[in-house]
């Protein structure tokens, strides 16, 4: 399986999600520059943390219109597999790729720290690995990471089984109904703030993200095993 | 040539992390009856005439870039400079 790493004037996770997907899971990932016209020859794509184009404006608003997104939401109407992490999922949220937007934490701090999720939904492409309900930790490290959508959207995400993720315990950003990760309707795009990338190897502090990475590669095998 | 002033907030239904601490700061100087604040941006733009409606062009620019809609709401005023 071949994974693009989207990288945006500002992004500063591209090398954690590349180092995650070549070392870790052991599949073929390449760098995808933010002017780049096709993702044609990608079956997944990766869309990092950062601060694109400085954040400006308000967090993913100016990325949002970079060339390679239009590629990013052909791939996504194609049902490929679309990861968006911290700001990778801002960007999904001003592109429409999934609902809702982002405020500033509750407490108005960066906050940097590891934090516990609750799978919320195993029966996605990319939590598929995890048990339902298991609780895992996996690192947080955002300034507007406070999820908000209105009441009408909230109901369609729950009805809909697209919360992936919570945060278990303690919210620490005041997120809407204490959303950690959101799919879209039909599955094949995820967001999250916290960042699973960070998370892969024991030597990094723990490896709950891994799975994650995992399920995308099964899900991807047991669709695309036929042709090989 | 016009002058136009975009003032982007988020949405009264919306909370607003940024304004609430900055109330209860003004609340802690002793200014009681500050009962609310609304942060917001405030944008200008220069914009030279062109042959589509101004309002249309600013409504459409405040959807696509300026304002999250899904979360802020936006208001302008538009001026017209005379250049000489």
């Amino acid at each position: 399986m071949k994974f693009a790493v989207i990288v945006f004037p500002g992004s500063n996770c591209d090398i954690d999600m590349y180092h995650a997907i070549k070392d870790e899971l052991g599949e073929e990932v390449e760098y995808v520059w933010h002017d780049s016209e096709s993702l044609a020859e990608f079956d997944g794509i990766l869309l990092p943390g950062g601060f694109s184009y400085g954040d400006y404006l308000r967090c993913g608003a100016i990325a949002r219109f970079s060339n390679v997104m239009n590629e990013v939401i052909k791939a996504a109407e194609a049902g490929k597999p679309v990861l968006g992490v911290c700001n990778g999922l801002q960007i999904l949220l001003e592109a429409g790729l999934l609902p809702g937007a982002m405020k500033r934490n509750e407490s108005l701090s960066f906050i940097c720290k590891p934090v516990k999720l609750k799978v919320e939904n195993n029966q996605t492409m990319f939590t598929s690995e995890y048990e339902e309900g298991e609780i895992i930790t996996v690192p947080i490290a955002h300034g507007e990471g406070n999820y908000y959508c209105d009441e009408e959207t909230l109901e369609h995400l729950k009805a809909n089984h697209q919360i992936a993720f919570t945060y278990y315990g303690e919210n620490p950003n005041g997120s809407l109904a204490n959303i950690a990760g959101i799919t879209n309707e039909k599955g094949n795009v995820l967001g999250m703030m916290p960042h699973p990338e960070r998370c892969v190897d024991d030597l990094l502090g723990g490896s709950d993200g891994l799975k994650l990475f995992q399920s995308i590669v099964k899900h991807w095998r047991e669709i695309n095993v036929v042709k090989a | 040539m016009y002058k136009v002033k975009v003032y982007v907030t988020l949405k009264e239904s919306v909370l607003d992390p940024q304004g609430a601490a900055v109330k209860n700061s003004l609340q802690s100087l002793g200014y009681k009856e500050v009962t609310d604040i609304r942060i917001g941006k405030y944008m200008e733009l220069q914009v030279e005439k062109s042959d589509r409606d101004i309002n249309e062009v600013i409504d459409e620019i405040c959807d696509k870039l300026l304002a999250n809609v899904v979360i802020e709401d936006y208001r302008y005023e538009i001026e017209e400079v005379v250049t000489q």
